[in-house]
């Protein structure tokens, strides 16, 4: 059997007094797509920001492709990474794309691409060109592949980054509400492109708000509550009959906190 | 008014010109490659390296340029194991090693503080762009902080070259023959000051237009991706 794109187990997070993650669990098999949803302050971010290091963990493991991320504790409890080597090959697994997009500025769109996959996975210059353009013509974004960062749309820079997230060839993407930075016009050509990508078999974990994505394209959702998994199954079954009262409330918009 | 002179002195000029370009790139490029290492130390070091970086700092930023030439050239002359070293190295017997290693320690701190700064404002959200696909902190400054670093401080950076070019007349004090010393020379002999520093005054002019000239030409290069699309520079 083959183990699973990505396991997280029992996942705690604590920032000085508050316990932002309380415990939060998920397995993410080849070709998922996860969409996470909950109110602001539910920990959603949070647990994505944890799952490729970028907080570290309280408490918990993460394990990607059958390989378990080894976590140290230190004098004063917390913990942090055993081996920083093994945390930068799992996170060249782990692709992210950013609600703030994030691309370099200093460099063109087709440079944002090749950079990580040249200098970190070590592709050969003309390889990683090559298959960034491809990337690029999938997203649309070819005839702007020398523009900088500053000279394209949000929506533009969203599509290259997540082209530069797919150069990275990795076994899931994290995206941290792509669309929440974006003009309401410029979010249906990111979804388009998720939504592609989901039908190719892309394991994806996805952090949003649009509903509309997370009914018709996750293959299951998890909804967060106060650090909580609150409710989880296939998308058809807990937005028809959702068995919290909690989710209930989110899906009408009557969720406090 | 009497520019005859100064032409009776070009040769003398010239060579002091020559001197002060050979001991301002000098000291600049000594004072950029000390200067990176410390400001990433700066920033990214442990808590003992960044204090041992804000005092040398503290020390080079807090004291007159003169001050330091003089520590350097007078004073070093009262430390016995000084004048051993200056029994090997040739270097240490010139006024000049002395000029090069206060003025390269001087803008090696200026320098420090602007890029600390270029690297500490480095947009957060590229940063952890850089970790999240597996980059290691060397690569990641490599390739990401310094690259936009050093674009960002370039501008700040231009003027320390121009404060360096004209703080170096500086060493006209400790006996060099720059273009000051050339100057000073040509006022002892002639005893015509205007004449002889007003033409000092024009060359250091001309040099920092061709600084600033060059800067621009490298700002066309690396700010592209700053600059709103189809605009000219």
């Amino acid at each position: 059997m083959t183990p699973p794109a990505l396991e997280v187990r029992d996942l705690h997070k604590t920032f000085a007094d508050l316990e932002v993650l309380k415990g939060v669990s998920l397995t993410a098999n080849t070709g998922d797509v996860i969409s996470i949803l909950g109110s602001s302050g539910s920990g959603k971010s949070t647990f994505l920001r944890c799952i490729n290091l970028l907080e570290t963990p309280t408490e918990g493991s993460i394990i990607v492709k059958g390989e378990t991320l080894r976590l140290k504790r230190d004098a004063s409890g917390n913990l942090s990474p055993e081996d920083a080597a093994q945390v930068q090959r799992i996170r060249a697994k782990l692709a992210m794309v950013f609600q703030g997009f994030n691309l370099w500025s200093h460099m063109t769109v087709l440079e944002n691409l090749i950079e990580a996959p040249v200098h970190v996975l070590k592709v050969p210059r003309a390889e990683a060109i090559e298959r960034a353009e491809a990337l690029l013509h999938k997203v649309g974004m070819y005839e702007r592949r020398s523009y900088y960062p500053m000279h394209i749309s949000g929506g533009q820079q969203q599509r290259a980054a997540i082209a530069r997230a797919l150069a990275m060839q990795p076994d899931a993407i994290l995206f941290d509400e792509p669309t929440s930075a974006l003009d309401p016009e410029l979010v249906g050509e990111v979804l388009k492109v998720m939504r592609v990508l989901a039908e190719e078999g892309s394991t994806m974990i996805v952090v949003t708000h649009e509903m509309g994505f997370a009914r018709e394209v996750s293959s299951r959702v998890v909804f967060l509550h106060q650090g909580r998994v609150e409710e989880e199954g296939p998308p058809a079954e807990v937005f028809n009959n959702p068995r919290s009262e909690r989710f209930r409330q989110f899906l009408s918009g009557k969720l406090k906190g | 008014m009497d520019f005859s002179i100064i032409a009776d002195s070009f040769d003398l000029y010239l060579s002091g010109t020559w001197v002060t370009l050979q001991l301002v790139l000098q000291s600049l490029a000594i004072g950029l490659l000390l200067a990176v290492p410390l400001a990433i130390a700066q920033v990214y070091g442990p808590a003992w390296l960044r204090w041992l970086v804000f005092a040398y700092g503290y020390f080079f930023r807090g004291t007159p340029l003169l001050v330091q030439t003089f520590l350097l050239y007078y004073g070093s002359g009262q430390f016995e194991w000084i004048q051993q070293l200056q029994q090997d190295w040739t270097f240490l017997k010139q006024a000049y090693g002395y000029a090069l290693i206060a003025f390269a320690l001087n803008t090696a701190a200026y320098t420090v503080e602007i890029l600390r700064g270029a690297i500490a404002t480095m947009p957060k959200g590229e940063l952890e762009a850089a970790k999240a696909c597996g980059m290691s902190t060397p690569l990641m400054l490599r390739r990401i902080v310094l690259p936009n670093a050093f674009r960002r401080a370039l501008p700040a950076y231009s003027n320390e070259v121009i404060f360096m070019l004209h703080g170096s007349s500086i060493a006209s004090i400790v006996t060099i023959v720059d273009i000051t010393g050339a100057a000073r020379l040509v006022n002892a002999k002639y005893y015509r000051p205007y004449e002889a520093f007003v033409t000092a005054g024009l060359i250091y002019l001309v040099l920092t237009l061709l600084t600033v000239w060059l800067f621009r030409q490298v700002e066309k290069r690396w700010f592209v991706h700053l600059r709103p699309l189809g605009s000219k520079p």
